[in-house]
C-alpha cells in the first residue's frame, strides 16, 4: 500500500497534517527496532548522499542525524560554519547550489535565520530537512518529543502538556506547540512573562504566569533550557531568580502528578531549570528522548528520500 | 486504484484452501521429525502474513508441534527508493526468535519478479545466519526479473506483465479469494 508521505522536504510541523505527523511517528517505530538489532543498519539510503550543513553549531542534533544517516547506509558530508565558505562571505544559496552541483540528494540544515530551510527548499531539487532554524522551528525535536509521549502514554489526544521556560526564543517550544495541538493535546506554556508571548492564547494555548498552575494536572512537563546564547537583552533579573520561580526541584515536584513525564530537549543546565535528582529520577524520559530522536530522524530521512522522484540522475 | 469491473476471480476459498494444504504437506514431507522443531516461518508483509498463519496452523496439526512465526517488512531493503511517487507503508517486522542455525521458511502470497524475495533475503540475513532459507508462495505468476525460484508453490499461473494477481484474505480484505486484475496504473509487486 502506498504511504501518504509526498513531501520532498521536512521544514516545520506547521506545514503538516495530523495524518502526516502520525505517519512519521508510525514509520519511526519500525526504524527504532533497527537500532535494537545486532546489525544496526539497513540499505534504505544506499547510494544517496546527504550533506549536513550546520551553519549554527550543534552537537546532539548533528550527531543524531549523522548516526541516522549511517544506519540508513547513506554517504555523508559534514559542513560546519567554521569550516565553510560562508565564513568567506559566500551566500547561503551559493553554498547550497554548490552542494547540489555535486549530485547531493538530501541537505540537513541548521541555521540561525528563521526559514532558511524553506528558502533553500524552494530553490533546490535536493530534499531539505530542517535541523533547527533560529527561533522558528525544529521539527525533528518536536517529533521525537511527541513520539516519546505517545510511546509512554499510548496517545496524544486529550493529554495535558506543559512547556516551561523561554518560549519566546524556543524553536523547540514552537514546534511542539504546533505538533501537539494538531494531534489534539491541551498545551500550557509557562515562564517569565517577558519570555512567554501572550499571542499563543490565540491558537488555543493556555498561558500560565506561575509554575504551580502549569504543573498541576499535567501529564507531561517539557522543560526548556535557559538559552544564555540567545539572550542579548535581560529578560529576567538573574539565573538564580529564574531557578527559584520556574526551576523544577523537589519542592515544586509536589505539584507534579506521580505518572507525569519529565522531558527536556537537552543539554540540561543542571540545577537551573531542572534539579539533578529529577533529571535522573524515575519520571524522567530525557535519555529515551535521545534514543527516539535517532528513530525519528531515520524515518524523516527515509520518507523525504522516498519523494525525490525525478531528480535521480541515473534514471 | 483498480475498479471492481477490471478484476476476474481466479480461485475461490475452496481452491485457496487446497493450495495452502498442498504447500503445508510438501513442507512437512520434506523434513524428518528431528528437523521439524528447527522450522520457523517468516511471512512477508502484508499478504504473506495471513498465508503464514494459515500454513503454520495446518503444519502444527500435521506435525503436532507449534512452529514459530515472524513477520518481515522489506520496505527498508527495496531497490527502488526514490524512484517511486511515494514509499509504501512500513508494516511491522517481528522476528521473536533466534534465526541462527534454523530452517527458515520465507512465505509470501505471490511470487512475481523476485525483487521482494531478494530484499527479504538481505533483510533476514541481517538478523543472523539460518542453516537454510526456503521459499513458499501461494501463487507463482511467473515474469521473474531475478534468478529466484520457490521451493513450495500452491498454484502456478503464468500471466503476462500487464496483469496483476491480488490475493485477498479475510484477515486483511474481508474475503478469501484470488483475483486477476488488469493493470491500469503503474503498479509494483
Amino acid at each position: 500500500m502506498e504511504g501518504i508521505w509526498k513531501k520532498k522536504d521536512l521544514l516545520s510541523l506547521y506545514d503538516l497534517s495530523p495524518e502526516e505527523i502520525t505517519y512519521i511517528l508510525d514509520t519511526a517505530e519500525e526504524f527504532k527496532k533497527v537500532s535494537q538489532r545486532k546489525v544496526k543498519k539497513v540499505p534504505a539510503l544506499r547510494g544517496k548522499t546527504v550533506v549536513n550543513l550546520f551553519v549554527e553549531p550543534s552537537t546532539r542534533t548533528r550527531m543524531s542525524f549523522e548516526l541516522a544517516e549511517q544506519r540508513l547506509s547513506a554517504d555523508i558530508i559534514n559542513i560546519s560554519a567554521e569550516t565553510s565558505s560562508l565564513k568567506k562571505g559566500e551566500t547561503l544559496l551559493d553554498t547550497a547550489k554548490n552542494i547540489e552541483a555535486l549530485q547531493v540528494d538530501l541537505i540537513v540544515i541548521r541555521h540561525s535565520a528563521p526559514r532558511a530551510p524553506n528558502f533553500l527548499a524552494k530553490r533546490l531539487k535536493a530534499g531539505i530537512l530542517n535541523a533547527g532554524d533560529g527561533s522558528h522551528s525544529h521539527p525533528t525535536q518536536a517529533l521525537l518529543d511527541i513520539f516519546t509521549i505517545r510511546e509512554k502514554k499510548g496517545k496524544i489526544k486529550g493529554l495535558n502538556v506543559s512547556i516551561v521556560g523561554d518560549i519566546l526564543h524556543s524553536r523547540v517550544a514552537r514546534s511542539n506547540i504546533w505538533g501537539l495541538l494538531k494531534l489534539g493535546a491541551n498545551v500550557t506554556i509557562a515562564g517569565p512573562s517577558t519570555l512567554v508571548p501572550r499571542e499563543f492564547t490565540q491558537i488555543g494555548v493556555r498561558v500560565c504566569d506561575n509554575l504551580r498552575d502549569a504543573l498541576e494536572g499535567a501529564d507531561v512537563i517539557n522543560l526548556l533550557r535557559i538559552q544564555h546564547e540567545r539572550q542579548q537583552a535581560s529578560y529576567f533579573p538573574s539565573i538564580s531568580e529564574y531557578t527559584n520561580i520556574f526551576g523544577l526541584n523537589k519542592e515544586s515536584m509536589r505539584y507534579v502528578k506521580p505518572d507525569a513525564l519529565i522531558m527536556h530537549p537537552g543539554p540540561i543546565n543542571r540545577g537551573v531549570e531542572l534539579d539533578s535528582s529529577i533529571a535522573d529520577g524515575p519520571q524522567s524520559v530525557i535519555l529515551e528522548q535521545v534514543t527516539n530522536g535517532l528513530a525519528i530522524r531515520m524515518a524523516a530521512l527515509f520518507l523525504v528520500a522516498g519523494c525525490l522522484k525525478g531528480r535521480d540522475t541515473s534514471q | 486504484m483498480e475498479t471492481a469491473s477490471s478484476r476476474t476471480l481466479l480461485f475461490d476459498k475452496a481452491l485457496m484452501d487446497t493450495a495452502i494444504l498442498s504447500v503445508a504437506q510438501s513442507i512437512v514431507s520434506e523434513y524428518s521429525p528431528k528437523d521439524i522443531p528447527r522450522l520457523a516461518f517468516i511471512g512477508i508483509q502484508l499478504r504473506g502474513v495471513p498465508f503464514t498463519e494459515r500454513l503454520v496452523k495446518i503444519i502444527g496439526k500435521l506435525t503436532e508441534s507449534t512452529p514459530e512465526i515472524g513477520t518481515l517488512d522489506i520496505t527498508m531493503y527495496r531497490d527502488d527508493i526514490g524512484m517511486r511517487k511515494a514509499l509504501p507503508v512500513i508494516y511491522e517486522t517481528k522476528i521473536p526468535f533466534d534465526i541462527n542455525d534454523r530452517i527458515i521458511i520465507l512465505v509470501d502470497d505471490v511470487l512475481h519478479t523476485g525483487r521482494t524475495i531478494r530484499a527479504a533475503l538481505d533483510a533476514i540475513t541481517d538478523y543472523g545466519r539460518p542453516s537454510y532459507i526456503k521459499l513458499a508462495a501461494l501463487i507463482d505468476r511467473g515474469m521473474r526479473e531475478f534468478p529466484i525460484t520457490a521451493d513450495y508453490v500452491g498454484k502456478t499461473c503464468i500471466l503476462s506483465g500487464e496483469k496483476r494477481i491480488r490475493v485477498s484474505w479475510t484477515e486483511t480484505d474481508d474475503e478469501d479469494a484470488v483475483y486477476q486484475i488488469e493493470k491500469k496504473t503503474q503498479g509494483t509487486k
